[in-house]
This record gives structure tokens, C-alpha cells and sequence, in this order.
């Protein structure tokens, strides 16, 4: 096992490396001068500006610049806002903890109704109810989330007035963080009525990022179960005489699940892009958010960070789904 | 089938019955059938736009902003789906911005798969390092999630449609060389291959003529996938303000102009959005089909 984990491991090395060459050449390719572009709308004078390309050690080869902007990263300085002139990872930090949170409760969203409504499409194949929550996948799958957003706004906020148009929580709740997630932090403060408007604020940016996670999970979770039942080992436990119920829950949702964890897994990365969306959307104060703006305030140093954070979290989680995979599947191990 | 993909497509008979088997496969199922009649219907509505659309899509009638739907009470039955808040017909721009998404589609699928056959044959059929230098590449770009590499590439290259669809391109064109790395390095060691090998033909022959033929199949798949992905993606930059620019009747455009009305005007918001759920669904319907045709697995349950 732990070779394995080694393997893997060494097996990424190049990819951080690239990854790390990626962002460190993204403010070099950038049309204009970076100390420039940094100076904004002021402009300096021929004087200061040597003085800051030596600050900044734009005048050393490109090759030394690399290292040094490694050895900062390895130093956890990830460099200072242009805008807000705060350290990158002080503001990543304040920020990630929202965007965690909603991401996890999209994802139990997406698990809790895709699972169960997948497994019962295997079931009953064929159906008017696999045939109603397969196109009812397809649609999800094929949905443009931010107009899905939209929409669910007109209907929820607009119409009927039930939940809030954007934020974290009502403005009259002041609290200041302890775990960063609102919904943990209002709890731990025993404050319900602000736990009730984080849940308010939370719903339905949970459900547009769950969306497509949840398409995805019930098709593949009755493909899967599809292929499972159909095994010799299912029909030699409906030959013994075991109730259905006991062979669905048993003997093939376990073998069936493999492929669908790590189905979730994988869509780690598509939750962060989606975030960019879903946060845009409503307002969210979260890493999607913080990038967008970034992006448009031509903020290079946060886009910069924000963009190799993101990519090592990817990474991250992906390498954590591969050693649970290996974990759970020991044939896994042996290639 | 099974059987035809281990003999290299050689002569026209051949090829015309594994597209006669495709059919037979691709028709029983009624999603993709519907599928194909709807995007059939939207390349026709792209080709005639300007002949269908009742007004110009830029043209803007200063009388009549925002007026409803032609089902409203206050609706206009000039605009059948209303007009924006500077009074443009919703339905022209509608139509009008059909070809730009059909046209985003084919060109990120063309150019996705053309750099990622070239590089994913590549890496199959030399292996090595060159293998492993062009899969490393593929594994950083897929590291990042691809909406967000998309924006920053567009970031470096500036906002506009082209930008867009090259930065889309590029973050959809790994999974196409993975695919192609895959299915040459499955077929290379075949006797077909092998046999031509022996007969003397050289390294592009056998990579483009010999093996890549018989890759053909989940290419297509993937390519109809990312053809509606590519849709999404783009309408989704349009929508964040680094694709295609306003006035542009691009659908993602369209939403991210009319997002300030959405409590006021929701139909301006509602259409645009609508049109790219239907393309992208006609598109998956349709590649779902294809999948389930050229599986031979499930073909014989």
C-alpha cells in the first residue's frame, strides 16, 4: 500500500512542477510590463521603475526568477493583492472556508438524491421512472448553470420570496468567524435565527453547483448497478432464495459504489469551476468569486496564487480519491 | 462490429455496412433520434438566420424596451418573445446567436481534435519519452479545472469570441489525446499492424492510415460530447464577460446583459438560456446515441 502511495506520488512531481512553471510564466506571457501593470493608472518614474525591477528581481535570468518565486511558494508567500495590498494567502484563507462550504453541501446534495435515484432506475429498468430521472439527468447534465441560477432566483427569491438574492448571510447577523463555515459558526454561537438565514442564503447556490455533480452521479450510479446485477454472483444470491431487497443492498450496491466514488471524486475540479459560476450568481464570497474579480481587476498576483492554489488542491483531492480508490479496490494495487 | 474494428476499414462495401449497422443501432434509440431532428433543426435555423429572424438582431425599436412576450397581456405580437432593455427582438437575436453557437462548437471541436490526434497518436505510437513528455503536459493542463484555465487564458490573450474558443479548445483537447494515446496503443501491436509493417510502410502511414482508421469510433463520441461542452463553455465565458462582447448575439452574452432584469423582465433571461439548454441537449442526446451504437457490449444485450 504504501509503495503504491509512493508511486503516485512520485508520479506527480512533474505535473506540481508544471504546474508551478504554468503560473510563474502566466505573469510573464502577459501583454506589458508586469511592474507596470503593478504601478496602475500612476505610471513611475524612470528611476523608481529600476529600483522595483530590481525589488522584485526581474532583472535576474528567468531561470533564477523561477526559483526564487518557487522558494517563495515553498515559504508559503504566495505575494500581495494589487488591489487590497493584503497578503494572498491571508485573503485565500478567509475566503476558501465559503466556498468549501458550499461546495460540500452541493456534493452531499448530489450524492444524497443521485445515489438512491439511480439505484432505483437500475432497478426498474426501463420504467417510466428511469426513463423520468434519466432525462431528467441528461437535462441537468447538459444544463448552463449560471442561467439555472437565474432562474431558480425568478422563481425562489422573485415569485415567491422564500430565499434570499445573494450573500452568506443577512447583514444584520454580525459574527465573527471561528471555523469560517456559516453554518457551524452560527451553531457553535447557538444563534438559531441566524443559522436558519445562513441555510436560507446556502440553499439554492448548493443546489445550482449540485446540479450537474447530481446528473452525473445517477447516470453513472445506474450504469454501474446496470452492470453489477447482471453478474453471476447476483444471480447466484437471488438463486439462494435472498430477498431482492437484500441482494440490491448487499450484494450489489457495494461492488457498484466502487466506480461511483470515485466518480465524485473526480468532479472536485468541475465543483471549483462551477463555483466561479454559481458564486458569481449569488453574490458568494468564495475563491470562485475572488478569482472572477481578480481576473477583471486585472489583480495578477491574486489570479496568479489563486490559480496554482486551486490547481494543488485539485491535485490534492484527486490523489486522496486514488489511494481511497486503491484502499477499497485491492486489484488496484497490483498494476 | 467487434469484428469490423479488427479488420482496418479497407474498401467502400465495408464501410458502407458498419454505417448501416450504425444506423440500425443509432435509430432504435428514440432520445437520439429526437436528438438529431432538433439539432438538424437549429443548423437550418443557423444557415437561414437572416431569412427566418423577423427583424434585424441589432436593430432596436426605442418604443417598445422590454415589452413581454406576445402571451402577455402587454405583449407586442411584432415580438414574439419580446424585446431587451434596448429594445431588440429577443427571437432574431435568438436566431442569429444559434450560429454563433454551432459555429463556437465546430470550431473548438475541429481544432481540439486535430491538436489532439496529432499529439495523442504521437505519444501512443513512438511511446517513451516522447509519450511521457507529451502526457505530462496533458496532466498539468488537465490539473486545473477547465472553466477557470479557460479564464485565464482568455485573461493573457484578452476578451473576445476568437480568444474564447482557442482557450476552450486547448483546455478540451487532453482528454482527445488521452483517447487517441489509449486506443493506439491497443491497436499498434495488432497483427493488421504488424502486417503492414512488414510490407514497408513507414511511420506516418501506419500511424495515420493503419491504426488511426480504427480509432474512429470513441473519437466521434468524444467529440460530440465536447462539441456541447464546448457550447456550455463558451455561452459560460460569455456569461462572465471574457467571451464573445456585447452587442454579439452570443446566448451566454445575451444572459450577462440581461442579468439586472431578471426580477423586472425575466423573459430576457429566460430564452437565451433556454436555447443553449436545448442545443446542448440535442447534442448529448444525440452522442449518448452514438455511444450506445458503437458499444458492442451492449449491443448484444
Amino acid at each position: 500500500m504504501l509503495n503504491f502511495i509512493l508511486r503516485r506520488l512520485a508520479l506527480i512531481v512533474p505535473t506540481v512542477i508544471g504546474i508551478t512553471l504554468c503560473a510563474f510564466f502566466f505573469v510573464r506571457v502577459l501583454p506589458g510590463d508586469p511592474i507596470l501593470a503593478m504601478a496602475g493608472q500612476h505610471g513611475v518614474t524612470p528611476e523608481r521603475y529600476e529600483i522595483l525591477r530590481e525589488q522584485f528581481g526581474y532583472n535576474l535570468p528567468l531561470w533564477q526568477q523561477y526559483f526564487n518565486y518557487l522558494g517563495n511558494v515553498l515559504q508559503g508567500n504566495f505575494g500581495v493583492s494589487l488591489a487590497t495590498k493584503r497578503p494572498v494567502i491571508t485573503e485565500f484563507m478567509t475566503l476558501f472556508p465559503a466556498t468549501i462550504e458550499l461546495a460540500l453541501v452541493a456534493m452531499i446534495f448530489a450524492v444524497v438524491v443521485g445515489i438512491p435515484a439511480g439505484i432505483f432506475a437500475a432497478v426498474k429498468r426501463g420504467s417510466w421512472f428511469d426513463q423520468l430521472t434519466m432525462g431528467v439527468a441528461l437535462t441537468g447534465y447538459s444544463m448552463p448553470i449560471f442561467w439555472w441560477g437565474l432562474l431558480l432566483i425568478i422563481f425562489f427569491s422573485g415569485y415567491l420570496g422564500w430565499t434570499p438574492v445573494s450573500g452568506r448571510i443577512a447583514l444584520t447577523f454580525f459574527l465573527r468567524p471561528i471555523t469560517g463555515f456559516m453554518l457551524i459558526d452560527t451553531l457553535l454561537y447557538g444563534n438559531w435565527p441566524a443559522f436558519v438565514s445562513a441555510l436560507r442564503h446556502l440553499i439554492l447556490p448548493a443546489v445550482v453547483l449540485g446540479t450537474i455533480p447530481l446528473a452525473v452521479i445517477a447516470r453513472q450510479t445506474r450504469s454501474a448497478m446496470l452492470e453489477v446485477l447482471g453478474e453471476d454472483y447476483v444471480r447466484t444470491a437471488r438463486a439462494k432464495g435472498l430477498s431482492a431487497r437484500r441482494v440490491v443492498n448487499v450484494h450489489a450496491l457495494r461492488n457498484a459504489l466502487i466506480p461511483v466514488i470515485t466518480t465524485i471524486g473526480l468532479q472536485v475540479g468541475l465543483l471549483l469551476g462551477g463555483a466561479i459560476l454559481t458564486e458569481t450568481i449569488f453574490s458568494w464570497p468564495g475563491i470562485g468569486k475572488w478569482m472572477i474579480d481578480s481576473i477583471s481587476k486585472r489583480d495578477y498576483v491574486v489570479v496568479q496564487s489563486g490559480l496554482l492554489l486551486i490547481a494543488l488542491i485539485v491535485m490534492a483531492v484527486n490523489l486522496a480519491v486514488d489511494v481511497l480508490y486503491a484502499v477499497i479496490n485491492p486489484r488496484i494495487r497490483v498494476k | 462490429m467487434s469484428q469490423l474494428q479488427a479488420t482496418p476499414v479497407a474498401d467502400k462495401a465495408d464501410l458502407g455496412a458498419s454505417l448501416r449497422e450504425f444506423w440500425h443501432y443509432f435509430s432504435v434509440n428514440r432520445g437520439a433520434v429526437i436528438g438529431l431532428v432538433v439539432f438538424t433543426l437549429l443548423v437550418l435555423v443557423a444557415i437561414f438566420a437572416p431569412l427566418i429572424a423577423p427583424h434585424s438582431p441589432d436593430q432596436q425599436f426605442r418604443d417598445a424596451i422590454l415589452t413581454p412576450p406576445v402571451w402577455d397581456a402587454m405583449g407586442d405580437p411584432r415580438f414574439l418573445l419580446g424585446t431587451d432593455p434596448v429594445g431588440r427582438d429577443v427571437l432574431s437575436r435568438l436566431i442569429h446567436g444559434a450560429r454563433y453557437s454551432l459555429f463556437i462548437g465546430l470550431f473548438v471541436v475541429v481544432g481540439a481534435l486535430f491538436v489532439g490526434v496529432i499529439l495523442g497518436v504521437l505519444a501512443g505510437y513512438f511511446g517513451g519519452w516522447v509519450d511521457a513528455l507529451i502526457m505530462r503536459v496533458m496532466d498539468i493542463i488537465l490539473a486545473f479545472p477547465s472553466l477557470l484555465l479557460a479564464l485565464v487564458l482568455v485573461a493573457i490573450l484578452g476578451p473576445g469570441l476568437f480568444n474564447a474558443m482557442v482557450a476552450i479548445a486547448v483546455v478540451l483537447q487532453p482528454h482527445f489525446a488521452r483517447l487517441v494515446r489509449a486506443a493506439v496503443m491497443a491497436e499498434k501491436n495488432r497483427e493488421y499492424v504488424t502486417a503492414a509493417k512488414m510490407s514497408g510502410a513507414g511511420h506516418l502511414r501506419l500511424m495515420l492510415v493503419t491504426i488511426l482508421p480504427n480509432c474512429l469510433g470513441p473519437l466521434i463520441v468524444q467529440a460530440t460530447l465536447s462539441f456541447s461542452n464546448a457550447i456550455l463553455d463558451a455561452a459560460a465565458l460569455g456569461f462572465l464577460g471574457m467571451g464573445a462582447q456585447p452587442p454579439t448575439p452570443e446566448w451566454g452574452t445575451m444572459l450577462a446583459t440581461a442579468r439586472e432584469f431578471i426580477l423586472r423582465a425575466p423573459w430576457v433571461v429566460t430564452f437565451p438560456g433556454l436555447a443553449i439548454l436545448i442545443t446542448v441537449l440535442a447534442i448529448n442526446l444525440i452522442g449518448d446515441g452514438m455511444r450506445d451504437a458503437l458499444d458492442p457490449k451492449l449491443k448484444r444485450s
